[in-house]
């Protein structure tokens, strides 16, 4: 027990320091592009003119249909031949942005179609643009009803950000199966570990709780 | 532009949906301040011909002279034309995110580009103008049913517009609501809002309308003045409609 406790001291946590940092920042750098393009995308299959919605529709589909490890081999492994070449770091925040898109953008369509037809029947009946309408009436609300989901989205990509140690982004997990192989102490690392995992899954839920409060509005 | 141009002119507006054609050749005039009340059985048309005039359903066929200026055939800039053309819903439409004042307050900032200060004072003045300023922190889901329609008024008077149509204002409402949102609009005629109103409250239409036209299946029957219509109609359908409203909606004849 107090060995355990000396090598999570000693060994583990300055080497897991670092790793939590990294896996911080491609989440920090994931999150808000991720949304920004569910938004784009949804808006561009409710809205847009039919080659638009069928490239959205495409993406998506493309996104949803392969498993992200493979997403991020395709752009580390695979891209290089064609002349791009991208750090792990890189790769790895395109692949999560790329499908944390792909999944929100399902749910923030959803909530789009939700929003009853008279919201945009009015904006236009006082002169908005048809994209005025969307932006400043259709999309806020969509946002708000989509934000339960959309937050499911942000805890799997804080869980997801760990696959990007096998392409050689030393996240903390990564950190962390570096240590435990050094030191063939897996138990106590891995419980470590997970709880690193637990602390940043329950500070996002109590954010996005705290956020839904917020925007919720009355008769939502 | 000479003096008597009308505000609006329709022009044998036409409009079918699939095999059924709904509005069949409709032609009106609106002077400045004049108010023009459209009634008839439900399914005639009239919500859908008032649609037409500010394009939020195209018409197959027909004309709409906004102040001289044809708008059916203006793609663009329909959206510059609408501003001019307040209309109020029978079921509202406002925006459920936003609190009154902001209802009021959005399309001044979005479309007029307002500085948010100049938004306010006139948001604050239009809800001041429809008897809504203790509610302008409320959401629409906190407010009646009159509430909520006359701050829907305030929002399309927020604008400025020329003319406003209303689209059967008072049908959604519980009995004991409608006088409030009756007595806005009764203001506004009387401050000389040009209006085109499509309603069941014929003590309204009697009190306000300058002309009053009688639609069915898609066309104007016949029209005239109040006294004309309410007394000797030369349709016996218009005739037993008007009957038949003024006795369900007895309670709003005797008004101011």
């Amino acid at each position: 027990m107090i060995d355990s406790l000396q090598f999570i001291h000693n060994n583990l946590l300055p080497a897991l320091w670092e790793g939590w940092g990294k896996t911080l920042r491609l989440i920090f750098m994931s999150v808000p592009f991720g949304l920004i393009v569910g938004i784009l995308v949804a808006t561009g299959r409710v809205y847009g003119n039919s080659p638009l919605a069928f490239l959205c529709r495409t993406y998506v589909l493309f996104f949803k249909g392969t498993p992200l490890l493979l997403l991020l081999f395709m752009i580390y492994f695979g891209l290089p031949p064609l002349g791009i070449s991208l750090t792990p770091f890189s790769t790895s925040v395109l692949g999560f942005i790329l499908c944390m898109g792909a999944y929100s953008s399902e749910y923030i369509r959803g909530a789009i179609q939700s929003v009853k037809a008279g919201q945009m029947t009015a904006a236009q009946a006082l002169g908005m643009t048809r994209w005025q309408g969307v932006f400043f009436i259709v999309l806020p609300q969509a946002f708000r009803r989509a934000l339960p989901g959309v937050g499911n989205e942000i805890i799997y990509l804080i869980k997801y950000t760990s696959l990007a140690h096998i392409i050689a982004y030393i996240e903390v997990t990564g950190a962390g199966k570096i240590v435990a192989a050094r030191f063939f102490r897996f138990t106590e690392t891995f419980i470590v570990v997970g709880i690193i995992y637990l602390i940043m899954v329950s500070v996002a839920n109590k954010l996005l709780k705290t956020l839904e409060k917020r925007l919720s509005f009355p008769g939502m | 532009m000479s003096t008597n141009t009308p505000v609006l002119k329709i022009q044998d507006i036409h409009k079918s949906f699939g095999n059924l054609e709904v509005v069949r050749g409709v032609s009106f005039e609106v002077q400045k301040g004049e108010t023009k009340v459209f009634i008839g059985p439900s399914g005639t048309g009239k919500s859908t011909l008032l649609k037409c005039i500010n394009q939020l359903t195209a018409p197959d066929r027909g004309n709409v002279f906004l102040n001289g200026i044809e708008i059916v055939h203006s793609h663009g800039k329909i959206n510059l034309y609408r501003q001019k053309m307040g209309m109020v819903f029978q079921n509202f439409f406002l925006f459920d995110h936003l609190t009154a004042v902001r209802n009021v307050e959005i399309s001044l900032l979005k479309v007029k580009r307002m500085t948010r200060k100049e938004a306010r004072e006139k948001a604050m003045e239009e809800l001041n103008r429809v008897g809504m300023v203790d509610k302008a922190d409320s959401y629409p889901a906190e407010l009646s049913g009159g509430q909520s329609q006359r701050l829907s008024i305030a929002r399309a008077l927020a604008m400025d517009p020329e003319v406003m149509l209303f689209d059967e204002p008072t049908s959604s409402l519980d009995p004991e609501l409608t006088g409030e949102v009756l007595d806005v609009m009764r203001r506004l005629a009387r401050g000389g809002m040009t209006m085109v109103v499509v309603t069941h409250e014929m003590g309204f239409a009697r009190w306000a309308a300058n002309e009053i036209f009688f639609m069915d299946e898609g066309k104007i029957l016949e029209s005239g003045p109040p006294a004309e219509m309410f007394t000797r109609a030369r349709f016996d359908r218009t005739r037993r409609f008007i009957k038949k409203m003024t006795e369900l909606y007895a309670e709003e004849q005797d008004d101011r």
